[in-house]
């Protein structure tokens, strides 16, 4: 078990960053040209808007891994955080873009919609909390902020439940898909509650 | 019967897919009021503004939850749904109930091509040329009694052949009803084939209803049961989600479903930069059917 966890780790260190980076944003590129060359369907709107979701919530997802990883597993992939998140950020903000611009398409009814419609404005709500996170993932602002940076980027725990809020509620009755990321998400912020304790104990 | 939809076309008259298209498209470059009468008279005047979607489009994207919730999934799946032998249990306020054999249905019925825009709730539309014949003859083949008041469908439950009931999205079997005056509609068809060709099993072969004016979801299909009934029946959207989901689900721009905005949609075909178009009242089909809901509080019975 170890000599895998060393394997990886020694491996993680020799990928350089720009890799997942290039890697990730692949299927963005791939995506948008399924769509305009018809290879998404006859839908192709909804289906670029799903797809550039779903992706946004596994990266979410995949972030919310690399802690528990390192603590109970011993695998360091923290040095991909930051691209993780960005990258989480860039398909969240498509997504938000393909919704509004390609789906909806008038400015009025957006507004509407992200007012009116509750589904909407927690996706929304999911997307601000991520604009300073994405603006703060930056060696700057780790160091201007000190001890609030980590407290800031706990923001990314709201963003990702609201992300999978969403998803349950944007479906047509009760689906497994959504309700699967759900567990995950809720699951990989369980792991986090005996740190916290443990952190409060030993503060008292 | 308030009157019957005109027309004179017969299971002979349907044209042929690729030639439907090539007319198509010489009509669409052809001036308008250019003598096409002889074939399509009919549809000339009153259902060829709409340009159908294609075969392709139709039968590979579609809501079937019996056989997954992706829209792919009714296309990938759906071949596994036995539709042969098949037959539709017809009971309830009639004067003949039994079972009917869908050959024997078909025998007795005449089977038009009916051009009808379609609208999804999630707001997506197509143009569909369904081929399939009046409810109404159905019905009156059955003897509807005089108590009757509405009619409701039940949609065939086949675990073995439907893995999408596995999960409960909905509550199985998938019911809809309508009211005795809609079902007896001239618009109202049990739709048998798309194209002249039959119809696929991902668009619920072997019959299946269309309702022009309501949303997608009120046309149930693969029916296995008519009931005529004296109180309204329960419908499977409505019993899922009621505060969404209304008995009537008439197509109307002005009242919007809590999730979706009603007064636009987008019509499929399109790609990726098409643009939305205004939903119409009633789908279209105002003239034919508003009507039906005189006095009626549409955002109260929605």
């Amino acid at each position: 078990m170890s000599g895998i966890v060393d394997r990886i780790n020694g491996l993680a260190r020799r990928i350089p960053t720009w890799v997942v980076y290039s890697v990730y944003l692949l299927p963005a590129v791939w995506l948008f040209y399924q769509g305009v060359t018809g290879g998404l369907g006859p839908d192709p709107v909804k289906a670029l808007e799903h797809e550039l979701g779903e992706i946004a919530l596994q990266l979410l997802i995949i972030g919310l891994c690399i802690t528990p990883l390192r603590r109970f597993v011993g695998v360091n992939l923290i040095r991909f955080r930051r691209a993780i998140g960005l990258l989480a950020f860039t398909y969240v903000t498509l997504h938000l873009l393909t919704w509004a611009f390609l789906d909806v398409q008038t400015l009025s009814r957006v507004a509407e919609d992200i007012i009116k419609r509750p589904y909407i404005t927690i996706g929304m709500a999911a997307f601000v909390l991520l604009v300073p996170l994405a603006a703060t993932s930056n060696n700057w602002s780790v160091r201007k902020l000190g001890p609030r940076w980590r407290q800031l980027h706990k923001l990314t725990y709201a963003a990702v439940v609201l992300g999978g809020v969403h998803y349950i509620w944007l479906v047509k009755g009760i689906q497994l898909e959504p309700l699967v990321y759900m567990a995950v998400i809720m699951a990989l912020l369980g792991l986090r509650l005996p740190i916290l304790a443990s952190r409060r104990a030993s503060r008292s | 019967m308030a009157h019957r939809w005109k027309n004179t076309l017969k299971e002979s008259d349907v044209t042929p897919e690729k030639v439907y298209l090539n007319r198509r498209q010489l009509m669409a470059s052809a001036v308008a009021g250019v003598g096409l009468a002889g074939i399509g008279g009919h549809r000339a005047m009153a259902q060829d503004a709409l340009e159908p979607n294609s075969f392709e489009d139709i039968t590979s994207y579609n809501n079937y939850y019996e056989f997954g919730t992706g829209k792919g999934d009714p296309a990938r799946y759906a071949d596994a749904l036995t539709t042969e032998p098949w037959s539709v249990k017809i009971d309830g306020l009639v004067d003949k109930p039994g079972d009917y054999a869908f050959e024997d249905i078909m025998k007795a019925m005449t089977v038009e091509e009916r051009i009808y825009r379609f609208r999804c709730v999630e707001a997506w539309s197509m143009v569909v040329p369904w081929n399939g014949f009046e409810l109404a003859d159905l019905l009156d083949m059955a003897g509807v009694q005089s108590g009757a008041k509405f009619v409701a469908f039940e949609t065939a439950l086949r675990p073995d052949e439907m893995p999408g009931v596995k999960f409960p999205v909905l509550d199985w079997p998938y019911v809809e009803g309508l009211r005795l005056d809609e079902a007896m509609h001239p618009l109202t068809i049990m739709a048998t084939g798309i194209y002249g060709k039959d119809i696929p099993n991902q668009n619920g072969a072997p019959l299946r209803l269309v309702v022009p004016w309501k949303y997608g979801f009120k046309s149930i299909k693969s029916i296995v049961r008519i009931s005529l009934t004296d109180s309204e029946p329960p419908t499977a959207w409505n019993k899922a989600n009621p505060r969404e989901y209304g008995f009537y689900s008439n197509v109307n721009p002005e009242v919007s479903h809590p999730r979706w905005s009603q007064a636009t949609e987008r019509p499929l075909g399109g790609g990726l930069f098409a643009g939305r178009k205004d939903t119409l009242m009633f789908n279209g089909y105002g003239d034919e059917v508003a009507s039906l809901y005189e006095g009626m509080d549409l955002a109260k019975f929605f």
